[in-house]
């Protein structure tokens, strides 16, 4: 049984879930795209030592959905940093959205992010490097009974443009402003171009799971 | 008021229901009420002038989140609301930008594309060095985020109508102090501790994010519908401080510049006669 506990990002509560207590600094898990946080610690991040948190991104899972949307990533940044508000110094774990999201709360809260790691899964590519031909489309699925995942969730955040660059300069934040040596992990086997230019980064590496969560986990 | 996906949207007209359309997009921190002497004008030459209020400002309701494909949804939402002919469009800076890329992606549904300072180019943003950009990017996001922890039953300051007239002149200097009263009056509500302005209080000038400049001016030579696109001289803090070369080089053939003399961002504002003559020439 999972604890539930209720932030407010600006208009929208968000759900935030404790998997696992225990002492230490939290491992806070990032679901991908159109995902929701898992109901339990999934085996493959068992070996954290400490305590276990999932935050349920706007627009998924237990969060609210954005009334008329709007959604982009670096606002989901700010409900990262709302749960780090909550919880104070974690280590991230990302797939796919969250491991970009994960990768913009790690530049954006330097000092409170205590690595991340950037895993595969839904929604890591985003809309590309660069613009596609514009569209505008006022239009999209009903919502799934209990309105989440929010279909323009899905919708945006599949078309935000994440040039190489940008991913970049939050890479460099993390690594000059978190002290760490090695301040994110690139821990999947996909390689978009926002990924494949953090991965060049000073202070980044590319590991193993158990690798990274070995080197992350506080003493 | 029309729908927009759950949010309500403001729309304001000016002239005869029956004339022929012609929408009109606001900048961003404005509203439709800052037309209010440059629409009459084409009201008077025989059209319906109409805007709206972009989501989150002037009587349009607020949202959780803002983004550039949301403010486009809107638009394509009040263009709906009017009619499914081409018509003539002015956009008025970030609206002139979000009217550009809605000409590029449904060509079909516009006439007439008229840019008011609304075409950031990549020129007129300072270069900085790398470790000043990291310095700066780090205030920036430190503050951004704070800003966002910070938004639970956020308000705008209140005061007086001459005091948000005043704080209005920093961004504005350039606009004469009775119009930013006037503009007060509709763009603020009075409160039993004084005026605020509508506008959504979590919404903030500057910030980051991927968007570049060029973004937008690349979307210029697509348009195959008559341009107009016309620039103040003068420096001006809103402004975007758009070089005519910048522009000249992306305008689609038979698209015009117009640089308007002794004018700053807000060239409709201070020169509402020669714009809205060029305006109809264009249209003639």
């Amino acid at each position: 049984m999972t604890a539930l506990v209720r932030l407010r990002h600006n208009r929208v509560e968000l759900a935030l879930h404790e998997l696992r207590r225990a002492a230490g600094r939290p491992l806070l898990l990032l679901h991908g795209l159109g995902e929701r946080s898992p109901s339990a610690v999934p085996p493959h991040l068992a070996a954290w030592p400490g305590a276990v948190w999932a935050l349920d991104l706007a627009g998924h899972g237990d969060s609210d959905v954005a009334i008329g949307a709007g959604y982009f990533c670096e606002a989901l940044m700010g409900d990262v940093d709302i749960a780090i508000a909550h919880l104070g110094a974690v280590t991230l774990y990302g797939r796919g959205l969250g491991a970009y999201v994960g990768l913009l709360a790690a530049g954006g809260r330097a000092e409170a992010v205590r690595g991340a790691i950037l895993a595969d899964g839904p929604g890591l590519a985003g809309g590309g490097p660069s613009p596609a031909s514009p569209a505008v489309s006022t239009a999209v699925g009903a919502a799934p009974p209990g309105g989440t995942p929010d279909p323009w969730a899905m919708y945006e955040l599949t078309r935000d443009v994440r040039p190489p660059d940008y991913a970049a300069t939050f890479a460099r934040q993390a690594s000059t402003r978190s002290g760490l040596d090695t301040a994110l992990a690139v821990v999947g086997v996909n390689r978009p171009p926002w990924l494949e230019a953090v991965a060049q980064e000073p202070g980044v590496i590319e590991a193993t799971l158990p690798d990274a969560l070995a080197l992350f986990a506080p003493p | 008021m029309v729908d927009s996906h759950g949010l309500a949207i403001a729309v304001h007209e000016w002239g005869d229901e029956a004339a022929p359309p012609i929408l009109l997009a606001h900048g961003g921190f404005d509203f439709a009420g800052t037309f209010a002497v440059f629409a009459p004008m084409l009201a008077d030459a025989g059209f319906r002038a109409i805007s709206w209020d972009h989501r989150g400002h002037g009587d349009s309701q607020h949202a959780a989140l803002y983004n550039w494909e949301a403010d486009l949804r809107d638009a394509a939402t009040v263009f709906d609301s009017i009619s499914f002919a081409p018509m003539p469009v002015i956009g008025h800076s970030k609206g002139g930008s979000l009217m550009l890329q809605l000409a590029d992606a449904l060509p079909h549904r516009v006439s007439h594309l008229i840019n008011l300072d609304g075409l950031p180019s990549r020129r007129s943003f300072p270069d900085v060095s790398d470790h000043q950009r990291t310095k700066l990017m780090a205030d920036e996001l430190t503050a951004w985020l704070d800003h966002r922890r910070s938004l639970a039953d956020a308000q705008r300051k209140p005061g007086t109508i001459a005091e948000l007239a005043e704080r209005r002149s920093r961004m504005n200097p350039r606009l004469d102090m009775d119009w930013l009263r006037y503009l007060v009056t509709i763009g603020a509500r009075e409160d039993a501790d004084g005026w605020r302005w509508k506008i959504d209080p979590t919404l903030r000038l500057g910030g980051f994010g991927p968007w570049r400049p060029e973004w937008s001016m690349m979307r210029l030579p697509d348009i195959g519908v008559p341009v107009l696109a016309v620039l103040g001289t003068e420096v001006d803090p809103m402004g975007w401080g758009t070089a005519a070369a910048d522009v000249l080089s992306h305008l689609p053939p038979d698209g015009r510049l117009v640089m308007l003399e002794g004018a700053g961002h807000f060239v409709h504002i201070e020169k509402p006669r020669e714009v809205a003559d060029m305006v109809l020439e264009l249209l003639a």
